[in-house]
């Protein structure tokens, strides 16, 4: 025999009361729990998304389309190449890479794809699942720190020739998309003619999900002779910095290029990211939820327990118990309450999350651990907190009047 | 063993004030079998708890064992109370929740023994008083003796120098009652002081030793 013996005979003993506590706490972590993991999930499906589609600024000729450029269209206009040079040497900050593009939709043996010239190192750090592919040396990668080596990695001092774009990709070299790779029947090495030019497949490049798919990448300089539109461009990819973006970063480049269409791909993840706004603020409220209601509740439940137990207790403080062990029989019924109402609430809320997860944000919820640490967290501290006054009423319990008789 | 002295307890609330002990002194020695009667309200329930530490008298001094036990903190005095006293109540106060032998365990477990130890000590003690067949069944599941019987094992689970019991037989039949005092009695002849309360003048005459308390105020 023991306090804690004592705990769980006296939970065991008084089931129906407990259990509508343990509703009310329960409740309100499946419900956090569910929330945070869909929307957790939907951070991440957001996060890949972003990396997937690399660049985050697009500059295109002014009477362009979107979807013209993603079509490649044949009759789609162009702008100078000189444009990456105007943004090269300016001073705006924030541009992190570029990548120019020319694109144009060919056929080779009854199958259509786009052929796009790049500047290979520029694409490559743009596109930072592409770097799985072997063609990136380590400090080629894409990030809006401030410290980050993209374009230190290619030797430059000044901030301004940092940016310039580097030619490493071979004159007739060419990258195949994963998907042109297959209908073509490509492999590493293999020659392929395209408009009577023979080029051979440096590389096959790993499945984005996206157009880049379906495309064969040449230098840009090749592109454009064999297109027959030197010194054009279809696009510049702008990798720009998360903050400069929101600090002005397009208004910059307007202004260097007034003639051409800038936009963002924020307007192809909004939908998601104002999903994850309304999970982050749901979050907030049940959060309050829980603590008013499952507090109030838990509060309540003590308060009704220990005037049922008035008596228990003032026989306990008779026979020798000491007003620490009355806390520690109250505060400890509390911290089983929070630990099972945790437990149980996680595995739940998980459970919900991965249920409902696909159909309310349209993503594969997967456990979170930390919501475990969180989940415990929340319900202990809000069991326990709520039963502190009720434990120090019950500790305060005079024993005398409980045990005058007569 | 037991010095009272110039005890007093008033009782304030918001209308009136209530004396319920009236400058009380005396002394147990000990080994003694003691009784307290006295018409209800007449203070003999506030006596017995504020000698056994449970009530802060309002003037007035309780010395058991040289120890003087309301200069004792809360916690220290709680101490004092399991070391030293062992408590009967007319109800009996078992916990509901936990059999015979697990009521008696709480006092050795508060004491600090290991499970075996409580557990060979209570059904000692439950044997002892005709209750080994009943260590695993709940108060509910006893007679009104036989729960009568666990409070007295539960009282004595620590070895106490002393029993205080409270209207021990009030709430029992003229057997068990006989039985009861019995018991008591045959602790007595251990050497263990019983300070009983009642209201039964065939009870008390069981005790060395009656004291009658009227109106707080004590006349032997």
């Amino acid at each position: 025999m023991n306090l804690r013996k004592i705990i769980l005979k006296e939970l065991l003993e008084r089931k129906k009361q407990f259990l509508t506590s343990f509703i009310a706490i329960l409740l309100g972590i499946i419900v956090i729990v569910a929330v945070k993991s869909v929307s957790n999930s939907s951070e991440k499906a957001v996060a890949i998304q972003l990396d997937n589609l690399g660049a985050n600024i697009l500059v295109l000729p002014q009477t362009t389309t979107i979807d013209n450029y993603f079509a490649a269209d044949i009759n789609a206009p162009e702008m100078p190449e000189d444009y990456v040079e105007r943004v090269a040497s300016s001073t705006i900050k924030g541009v992190d890479n570029m990548s120019p593009k020319l694109s144009a939709r060919m056929e080779i043996e009854g199958y259509s794809f786009v052929l796009t010239g790049i500047l290979p190192r520029n694409e490559l750090a743009s596109k930072p699942i592409w770097q799985t592919a072997g063609f990136s040396d380590p400090g080629l990668q894409a990030a809006c720190d401030p410290n980050n080596i993209v374009n230190k990695s290619h030797g430059y001092e000044d901030e301004r020739l940092q940016r310039k774009v580097i030619d490493s990709l071979g004159e007739y070299d060419c990258l195949a998309g994963s998907d042109a790779a297959s209908k073509l029947n490509l492999k590493e090495g293999s020659p392929i003619k395209i408009k009577g030019t023979e080029f051979k497949v440096a590389s096959i490049l790993p499945q984005t999900g996206t157009v880049d798919d379906g495309r064969i990448f040449v230098h840009l300089h090749t592109a454009q002779k064999i297109l027959g539109k030197e010194g054009v461009i279809n696009a510049i990819e702008i990798m720009g910095c998360c903050s400069a973006i929101s600090e002005g970063l397009l208004g910059n480049l307007r202004n260097i290029l007034p003639d051409t269409k800038i936009t963002t791909i924020n307007h192809i993840v909004q939908t998601q990211v104002k999903t994850n706004q309304t999970m982050a603020k749901f979050s907030v409220i049940f959060l309050i939820i829980i603590i008013l209601v499952g507090g109030i509740s838990i509060g309540n439940y003590m308060w009704s327990n220990v005037e049922e137990r008035k008596r228990e207790i003032g026989s306990l403080l008779a026979i020798g118990a000491s007003p620490k062990n009355i806390y520690y029989i109250f505060l400890g019924k509390a911290l089983i309450l929070g630990l099972i109402g945790g437990i149980a609430g996680y595995l739940l809320g998980t459970l919900a999350g991965m249920i409902l997860g696909p159909q309310i944000a349209d993503v594969k919820v997967i456990p979170v651990p930390l919501l475990f640490v969180w989940a415990l967290i929340i319900a202990v501290g809000v069991s326990v907190i709520a039963s502190y006054f009720p434990a120090r009423r019950a500790a305060k319990i005079d024993p005398a009047l409980i045990l005058q008789e007569i | 063993m037991i010095r009272i002295e110039n005890l007093s307890k008033k009782y304030n609330s918001k209308r009136n004030s209530v004396v319920a002990l009236n400058e009380v002194s005396l002394s147990i020695e000990k080994g003694e079998f003691i009784s307290i009667v006295g018409p209800s309200g007449s203070g003999k329930t506030t006596l017995l708890l504020c000698m056994g530490g449970l009530i802060h008298p309002s003037v007035g001094k309780v010395n058991i064992d040289g120890a003087s036990i309301y200069d004792l903190d809360i916690k220290e005095r709680a101490t004092f109370r399991l070391r030293n006293l062992g408590f009967v109540f007319q109800t009996f106060n078992l916990i509901p929740y936990l059999t015979a032998l697990e009521n008696v365990q709480i006092p050795l477990s508060l004491a600090g023994n290991t499970n075996g130890n409580q557990t060979e000590r209570a059904t000692e003690l439950l044997e002892k008083l005709g209750l080994g067949d009943r260590i695993n069944h709940k108060p509910r599941e006893l007679s009104i003796g036989q729960q009568q019987r666990v409070a007295i094992a539960r009282a004595l689970a620590n070895n106490p120098k002393i029993i205080m019991a409270d209207e021990p037989t009030g709430n029992l039949d003229p057997n068990t009652t006989t039985e009861t005092v019995a018991y008591l009695n045959s602790l007595n002849q251990t050497g263990i002081t019983v300070v009983m309360v009642t209201h039964n003048p065939g009870v008390a005459e069981y005790a060395q030793r009656t004291l009658r308390l009227v109106d707080g105020k004590l006349i032997e």
